[in-house]
């Protein structure tokens, strides 16, 4: 394609079509306006409008990962950048691939804290994989082809291209085309391909193991489809059991019987019990984070340990392994079902019947059996509910965070990747309706539910006018018990009980907030009317909240209390939690 | 305490694109995940190709130093990370500038020690000296010291720069 003469903010249009953006989440203002006026010129790049920065983010975060694309972000200079460091920090902790382009002041006013500026650089430097101050218009269209490449390779993330307001009126050639947009990077060429020796050992430890178990996360999914499908292959091959991290679930189905459920904090009594018991776990695409290890000291203590992951810095960090494999999962997958069949490895049937007999004992535990109520709505009651209502359908789930987000985890079941959209390592409440509109743009025709509770849903509601905008129709399910939930639980198990500023006085009435917005509210109170009220939810084609008003002291189980064990979990209410250690109590 | 506690000393050569932020990414990922610096020093090294070359000397337990040669590692802009304490028998070098300010037999003791430690007198006054002095960090620590009694009034280290032996590059 030849070299055409335009300015600056048409070549950031030209570049993100040519990265094969169809849709940018953002909010206008002074220095971005140029870049404005060229999205109003043409007709190839769709503009979301979204009602505070925060929320472009999270948007552009559910449809990178309902997707497997990019998502794309444009905002302002100053408070526009500022307010979208929350979304960057959530995007940074559990990789997704995010390009943010922020408008600046012009160049000869940095530094001069001219009117909306802010040190966009300076703030986003810890919040993102990689940040770039354009300050010639030369840079421009290879700076942008260069942040999408940052931002998927590797263990993918957010990346910030800050734009000064004189650089996008500049004029200067743009030639676009794969030349362009094909990026050889001096520096930055992450590893894929696993060292093959390592993947041997692994292999053959696999091959002696009695009591293995895969402990797969969210990196299966960030590989991509043919990840989760090897995944899969391999589990089924090999007859071993699999638990998957918050960020992992869809990576392997969840109704194959070899799915032992989630692990960690509130993950399953036997998934946790079979990290506790293993003697080999198979990490693959996880990052042994806090709330998967419980305490440190006790975690998985008589395993031999296997890690893949693309992320050379996860390796060691916290939890010292036996064989780290540097690389991408689908690629190392692939090596390992290889020699896996090759070596004709057979596992010791007798050991491994044994292991699966162990765990079928803890799974007869049943451990998220709950004590379900006529009178009041449980809300594991309702997620199982609604999950009965959407199994069969074509469904993507969010979620806000706290104990309705757990509650999520346990009782939707996920079969595929890319359906399951949850703020896990920053826990951002606020994430689950701005994320819901993202993957409802992506999917104009698709089921999208954002599963929230009362108080995360009131940190973006104003994100209700994007959606009835758009007429995007998202179902904002709350499991309303008027308590920050999660606080509360922890506050009645470690904190005696002293409920300090959980409850929130005032709510509003949630029907009647939908309707201001222009969308429809409906609301059930007894569990008789819950099957009534979701297919009323479903059928609808239009922007939905239900509130749902469930047992206010309900609290999450099973629990691995802060500073215990794998094996020291509380099961229910029954189950008198010991003394937190000291140690415990320092931790989130 | 076992080995995996044991704190260790490391000097580690970092090769990175000399563009703007850089030193603030390597600087603000040492404090943001808790690193400690001891000294680090930072010049452009190849002109041509734009790469700088930061010298960083750090400590921990073996566990945190492979973690920060992996956080380095996975900073764009950062070619090559090398632990010239471990990979390669490596040379380190410091430079210090020191002044001191006195009269008499102090005076001429400092000159005279100054002359032991094969250090340089750059600046002179009647009544003061400043002495230049390249080589490991404890040789100056030691020279400094010595001083002290002397009349040392002010200070300027550059930090450690290190390179390791042999005709291989970094």
């Amino acid at each position: 394609m030849a070299a055409q003469e335009m300015n600056g903010a048409a070549v950031v249009i030209r570049a993100l079509v040519d990265q094969g953006v169809d849709v940018v989440f953002g909010y206008p203002g002074g220095a971005v306006l140029p870049i404005y006026d060229e999205l109003f010129k043409q007709n190839q790049l769709r503009h979301i409008l979204v009602r505070h920065e925060q929320a472009a983010v999270h948007a552009a975060e559910g449809y990178a990962r309902s997707t497997g694309k990019v998502g794309a972000v444009l905002v302002t200079s100053g408070p526009g950048a500022t307010n979208a460091v929350t979304g960057l920090t959530d995007a940074l902790m559990d990789s997704i691939p995010v390009v943010c382009l922020t408008g600046q002041v012009p160049t000869h006013l940095i530094g001069n804290d001219a009117f909306q500026e802010a040190d966009t650089t300076g703030i986003t430097r810890p919040c993102t994989k990689h940040n770039y101050l354009v300050k010639n218009v030369a840079d421009l269209g290879r700076t942008i082809h260069e942040a999408f490449y940052v931002a998927r390779s590797g263990r993918p993330g957010p990346v910030v291209v800050d734009l000064p307001k004189d650089v996008l009126q500049a004029k200067t050639t743009y030639s676009g085309g794969a030349k362009a947009t094909t990026v050889r990077h001096r520096s930055y060429n992450p590893q894929v391909k696993g060292d093959i020796r390592r993947i041997e050992e692994a292999v053959e430890l696999m091959a002696k193991a009695k009591r293995p178990v895969f402990y797969c996360g969210g990196g299966v999914i960030n590989s991509g489809t043919a990840a989760s499908q090897l995944l899969t292959q391999f589990v089924k091959l090999t007859g071993f059991p699999v638990t998957l991290t918050l960020m992992g679930l869809g990576a392997y189905p969840a109704s194959d019987p070899q799915f032992l459920g989630m692990l960690g904090m509130h993950g399953t009594y036997e998934a946790n019990l079979a990290m506790h018991g293993a003697d080999l776990l198979i990490n693959v695409g996880a990052r042994f984070d806090d709330r998967i290890t419980g305490r440190l000291s006790a975690f998985s203590p008589g395993s031999k340990k296997i890690h893949v992951d693309i992320d050379a810095s996860s390796i060691n960090k916290s939890v010292r392994v036996d064989v780290p494999i540097i690389g991408d999962v689908a690629h190392v997958l692939e090596d390992m079902i290889k020699l896996w069949k090759a070596r004709q490895a057979r596992p010791d049937a007798k050991a491994l019947d044994a292991w699966w007999k162990q765990i079928d004992g803890w799974r007869a535990r049943d451990c998220l059996k709950f004590r379900n109520s006529d009178k009041v709505i449980k809300p594991q009651y309702a997620l199982q509910r609604l999950y009965h209502a959407i199994k069969d359908k074509d469904v993507y789930i969010t979620t806000e965070v706290g104990q309705h987000q757990m509650w999520a985890a346990q009782f939707l079941k996920f079969e595929q990747p890319h359906r399951w959209m949850t703020s896990g390592g920053l826990g951002t409440m606020g994430y689950g309706l701005p994320s819901a509109i993202g993957v409802q743009v992506a999917h104009k025709d698709s089921l999208v539910i954002d599963v929230a509770g009362e108080a995360s849903i009131l940190m973006n509601i104003q994100e209700m006018s994007t959606a009835c905008q758009y007429k995007l129709p998202v179902k904002i399910f709350i499991l309303n018990n008027q308590w920050m939930g999660m606080v509360r639980q922890w506050q009645e198990l470690l904190h005696g009980g002293r409920y300090s500023e959980s409850y929130t006085d005032s709510l509003p009435d949630f029907v009647k907030l939908a309707e201001a917005f222009g969308a429809v509210g409906l609301k059930a109170t007894k569990p008789s009317e819950l099957d009534d009220v979701i297919a009323e939810m479903i059928k609808l084609d239009r922007t939905v909240i239900v509130d749902c008003q469930v047992d206010q002291t309900e609290n999450c189980f099973p629990m691995i209390p802060s500073g215990a064990a794998h094996n020291e979990m509380l099961l229910g209410p029954e189950d008198e939690a010991k003394p937190v250690s000291e140690e415990g109590m320092v931790l989130v | 305490m076992s080995e995996m506690q044991k704190i260790e000393r490391h000097t580690i050569s970092v090769l990175v694109d000399n563009e703007p932020g850089i030193l603030a990414r390597v600087v603000g990922l040492f404090s943001g995940r808790g690193y400690n610096i001891e000294s680090l020093t930072v010049a452009e090294v190849d002109a041509k190709e734009h790469f700088s070359r930061i010298t960083v000397v750090t400590n921990g337990t073996p566990m945190i130093i492979e973690q920060i040669k992996a956080q380095l590692n996975r900073l764009v802009p950062v070619h090559k990370v090398s632990d010239l304490t471990i990979e390669a028998p490596s040379l380190e070098r410091e430079l210090a500038l020191i002044k001191v300010r006195g009269t008499g037999e102090k005076r001429v003791e400092s000159l005279r020690i100054a002359d032991i430690f094969r250090a340089r007198v750059v600046d002179s006054t009647i009544e003061s000296f400043v002495f230049e002095m390249t080589g490991s960090s404890d040789k100056l620590n030691a020279f400094i010291n010595l001083m002290q009694p002397l009349g040392l009034v002010d200070v300027s280290r550059t930090g450690v720069v290190a390179i390791a032996r042999g005709p291989d590059a970094l």
